[in-house]
């Protein structure tokens, strides 16, 4: 089955694959990760402020984003951006954004919703008992949340943060939408160059495959080490 | 150092949970609060640090209104120290953290004065050794008197005790009450609920009954083990004090 298969192809592409792709690819994951959890955060403290305007907006956003499907959030996002920007500073003609601020932008504000659901649990996970300690010792409600309530929340939710994580290097794939050189995108690329397509896929599916394997076993090996001990 | 006057709570109109609740605490002085479960002990106490909010009455600590928005209440929630009847030591801080974060964060304390104000304190409830230790490596008794330490590192001017030994196994009740009779010897302002009625003959200068959200009995603790006036207390030391 194998034998009119060339796997010279991928060899010869590989440093384009990396440098290139996969390069654009961790550093789109990490940053909407980052992204993502401190805007996520964000949304997770509003929707549990006493204030219900507050929680009404966070909750509205968090709904809106969950029920678009991600393709069209990037498709969109990259075509309006732009004249969202002419409108916000006023200039003549739409501002040209970039396709990897564009994508990023809409991968902070995608996972930003998922994040906030994951932290929203983490810190109702910590009982109440614990800020009222921290607000009878004198710590305000910043204080009180960076250090006693979120740092437990955080730990208590890392391994599900990161299989969100995961989740999201997979989906960073989608930004093939804007013919973006991802790593998928360089995959796809030296595919049609070379017509090589099925050689291609394959590899890109074992590389997303093992990265994502690793990545799994990493958090259960880190979930055992982080645990609070109760 | 502490006034109540005409405290009253309720959640909806048909659950009312303190009723005119009127008393006061001087300084030095150490008031238990007793009473049948579900009788607003905890939550009036909880009312002192604004915990808990009320509707209408005061409540003052050391001159100033707890219930007046103006008020600082960060500031004065670290003059007054509480301890709760689940610890609620902070799990994720080693128990030399715990007794630090406040004094750093609030006092503005440096680290240097904060680990030796602590160690100090460890020193006095004779857990010196388990500063390095995570909360849940400790027994119960021990994690109550490390929450006491941790109170007690900010200098507060009265010391606030929820049922502090009602989540304890027996045998370690002793060690906490201990501690906290040596604090009441050494003149610290204590409003205590508990239903160690040993703690109370032995150290209490008044003790206060309350059933249903009202303060029934407020009374020397000589008058109040000697002849309670009302029947409701009457009856609730005769169950208690039975076995």
């Amino acid at each position: 089955m194998f034998s009119n298969f060339d796997f010279g192809v991928i060899v010869r592409a590989l440093p384009y694959l990396f440098y290139e792709g996969m390069t654009f690819t961790l550093m789109l994951t990490g940053l909407a990760a980052l992204g993502g959890l401190v805007f996520g955060t964000a949304i997770a403290l509003m929707r549990l402020s006493g204030y219900k305007t507050l929680g009404r907006i966070a909750g509205f956003y968090v709904d809106f984003m969950r029920s678009l499907p991600l393709v069209l959030v990037i498709f969109w996002f990259y075509f309006l951006v732009p004249y969202i920007g002419q409108w916000v500073t006023g200039a003549s003609r739409p501002i040209s954004v970039g396709a990897f601020a564009s994508s990023l932008i809409t991968f902070i504000m995608f996972e930003a919703a998922y994040f906030s659901e994951i932290m929203r649990a983490g810190i109702q996970s910590i009982s109440r008992g614990q800020p009222a300690a921290a607000n009878a010792l004198g710590l305000t409600y910043a204080q009180t949340m960076r250090y006693v309530v979120l740092p437990q929340a955080f730990r208590n939710m890392l391994p599900v943060l990161i299989t969100q994580t995961i989740v999201l290097f997979q989906d960073t794939s989608l930004v093939y939408v804007l013919s973006i050189t991802d790593f998928l995108g360089a995959a796809s690329k030296i595919a049609q160059r070379d017509g090589r397509l099925v050689e291609m896929y394959l590899f890109a599916a074992v590389v997303y495959f093992t990265i994502s394997c690793i990545a799994s076993f990493g958090v259960r090996r880190l979930q055992a080490r982080i645990a609070i001990i109760r | 150092m502490i006034e109540i006057s005409h405290v009253n709570k309720w959640y909806s109109p048909t659950f009312q949970v303190l009723t005119d609740c009127t008393t006061s605490v001087t300084k030095g002085e150490v008031v238990v609060v007793c009473g049948p479960s579900g009788s607003g002990k905890s939550t009036l106490i909880k009312c002192v640090n604004a915990l808990e909010p009320f509707q209408s009455g005061d409540i003052s600590v050391d001159g100033t209104k707890v219930n007046d928005p103006k008020t600082n209440l960060p500031k004065l929630r670290s003059r007054v120290g509480m301890v709760f009847q689940h610890f609620e030591l902070f799990p994720h801080l080693k128990i030399i953290d715990n007794l630090c974060l406040a004094q750093q964060k609030v006092l503005g304390r440096s680290s240097d004065k904060a680990v030796a104000k602590g160690m100090q304190l460890l020193d006095r409830v004779g857990l010196q050794e388990q500063a390095q230790k995570f909360p849940a490596q400790l027994s119960g008794g021990q994690q109550q008197r490390v929450a006491i330490a941790r109170a007690l590192a900010m200098d507060p001017i009265v010391m606030l005790f929820d049922e502090p030994t009602s989540a304890l196994d027996p045998e370690m009740v002793s060690e906490v009450l201990d501690v906290m009779v040596d604090l009441a010897h050494e003149g610290m302002t204590m409003m205590v609920v508990t239903h160690e009625m040993g703690f109370a003959r032995k150290v209490a200068n008044r003790v206060i009954f309350m059933d249903r959200g009202e303060i029934v009995e407020d009374a020397p603790k000589e008058d109040f083990f000697g002849k309670p006036r009302s029947d409701r207390a009457q009856k609730f030391l005769s169950k208690i004090l039975s076995h």
